[in-house]
């Protein structure tokens, strides 16, 4: 593996007021690769991946010390602008959240807010993201329709489709197949390996399979504590830590 | 046993419950039944466009326009304080204020609304009416302006408080995925949290609005009271509600002045049950676009 470091977290310490939910995380995430991050309810693994993206200061009263890394700048410096991260690190959340307007607008409402007016580009480039996302074929004949018509898998493509517009370098998935059925989430999965071609990719998944399946590299996080951190095929076969065996094996969980 | 008795109970809360749709269908028949004799006088064209209002004339005049103008114009104005005053506080308290602020300022907005108009209309007369009359060297203060100040302080508290609640509907989802793909606040707030909650915010100021169009008490104290077709808010007016009060009570009874009443009465419920149902629409469209239950 020759891939450099495209985020990295060093020793991040996070309070929800004073209750401490991540101690001490250190990760090294590569480019283009799909980090999974596992564990159990509660283990802070959703509160990790949303600090990658600044979503962690939509919450009050939270405070964290440490730092983390995106191409070697501090996201957390007073000079960073969240929202400039937040266009190279995109996010799809745990239900699928379309906006209640159409298809299109939910691609393009990204393009729009960066101030691109050019027509010809937003339609360009929400075709390409559509088809980026594997939904093209099911929508390209009424794309002017609610978003909120379409099924929950395939809503949570478009949300897929809507962060690939503005996205250039990395997209975060947090647990983006909680509300799926299996069907649905084979083709999320399928995307995901897709995807990993051009983008970096840390998923939050509850789903030990999933892990296994799409990831290639995973974290193990219990009580706010990374246990162990590796190629996810070391993971699942010969875990360093009894904890992480004892969870991969469904022993507690 | 048991069923008889639940029988009972059932029975019981049923006619409760109906005893209002009894009482609001006895206003409707009574209103209908005092008002349309009106109607044999005057037709309803004449009656609805007539410019004047000489109901105790020997030969009376009952063209009520200048009324319906009245609360036309005293409660457009309102809608000028009302909506930037409650639409404003509901974005800010529910945008921008923190826990703290919001825990005091909420609760004070809806003391406001508790108030009794006549305190309002006591408070128009004392404070506003010498403020207009200085500020604009009028004869007298009591004018369109006037009613409509205090009409849209009073209908603040409604709209900011339904405005507040279509707000609270946008779930938070639909922020984050904003806030994901790179928007600022104010983007975020501009171009998903209002359209979202758009039709929610319609309906508080519908609502507002007919809060103002059916107020009565505080009207009748600081409107001024002359019953002539409107040409500046700075005239006194007066509205329908405002003359049903203050001339109710020398209306001979079964008289064609005290059936015309009545037909302004019947006039003004229509009017406030036509907003109340755009209302309920627009309400439960908002509802189903949020994926809430209709």
């Amino acid at each position: 593996m020759h891939n450099r470091i495209k985020i990295k977290a060093d020793s991040i310490n996070f309070f929800y007021n004073k209750v401490q939910a991540l101690k001490n995380i250190n990760i090294d995430i590569l480019e283009k690769q799909v980090t999974a991050i596992i564990g159990p309810s509660g283990c802070g693994k959703s509160t990790f991946i949303r600090l990658l993206n600044r979503m962690d200061e939509l919450v009050p009263h939270t405070s964290i010390t440490g730092k983390i890394y995106i191409d070697d700048v501090d996201i957390f410096h007073t000079s960073a602008d969240p929202v400039e991260i937040r266009k190279r690190v995109g996010m799809v959340f745990q239900k699928p959240n379309p906006f209640p307007k159409s298809i299109f607008e939910n691609v393009s409402y990204g393009l729009k807010i960066n101030g691109i007016k050019d027509k010809s580009f937003i339609e360009e480039k929400v075709e390409m993201s559509l088809k980026k996302a594997a939904l093209w074929s099911e929508v390209k004949d009424r794309l002017h329709e609610s978003a909120l018509k379409l099924s929950g898998g395939q809503q949570q493509r478009l949300c897929i489709a809507r962060c690939l517009a503005v996205q250039t370098e990395a997209i975060l998935f947090d647990e983006p197949c909680a509300s799926l059925d299996p069907i649905s989430t084979a083709k999320i999965e399928e995307l995901i390996l897709e995807l990993k071609k051009e983008y970096t990719i840390v998923i939050v998944t509850h789903n030990m399979q999933q892990a296994a399946r799409s990831s290639d590299y995973t974290a193990f996080f219990l009580l706010g504590e990374l246990i162990e951190f590796g190629k996810t095929q070391d993971i699942f076969t010969k875990p360093n830590d009894s904890k992480t065996e004892a969870y991969i094996t469904g022993r507690f969980g | 046993m048991t069923s008889i008795k639940e029988k009972i109970y059932k029975w019981i809360f049923a006619t409760l419950a109906f005893s209002s749709l009894v009482f609001l269908i006895g206003i409707i028949i009574v209103l209908f039944k005092e008002g349309m004799p009106i109607f044999k006088e005057v037709t309803a064209f004449k009656f609805i466009f007539g410019k004047s209002w000489y109901p105790t004339y020997s030969e009376p005049e009952f063209g009520i326009l200048p009324l319906i103008l009245g609360s036309i114009w005293v409660t457009l104005g309102a809608i000028f304080i009302c909506v930037p005053l409650g639409v404003g506080s509901a974005l800010y308290l529910h945008e921008l204020a923190g826990h703290k602020q919001r825990a005091i300022l909420k609760p004070i907005i809806e003391i406001l609304a508790s108030i009794p108009s006549v305190v309002f209309g006591f408070f128009g007369m004392v404070i506003v009416t010498p403020f207009i009359q200085k500020l604009f060297h009028l004869p007298t203060g009591l004018c369109a302006l006037n009613g409509s100040l205090i009409l849209g302080i009073m209908a603040t508290p409604t709209v900011c408080s339904l405005a507040e609640d279509a707000l609270s509907y946008v779930p938070k989802s639909f922020r984050e995925a904003s806030f994901a793909v790179g928007a600022n606040r104010w983007q975020t707030l501009t171009q998903v949290v209002m359209p979202a909650a758009g039709s929610g915010i319609a309906t508080a100021i519908i609502l507002g609005m007919s809060r103002a169009i059916g107020e009565t008490m505080t009207v009748l104290m600081v409107t001024g009271g002359a019953a002539v077709m409107p040409h500046s808010y700075l005239e006194p007016v007066r509205p329908m509600t405002a003359a049903i009060a203050a001339e109710m009570g020398e209306a001979p009874m079964g008289g064609s002045h005290y059936h015309a009443l009545f037909a302004i009465a019947l006039i003004l419920f229509l009017v406030t049950l036509v907003f109340n149902i755009i209302a309920e629409i627009i309400s439960r469209r908002f509802r189903i676009k949020l994926g809430l239950s209709g």
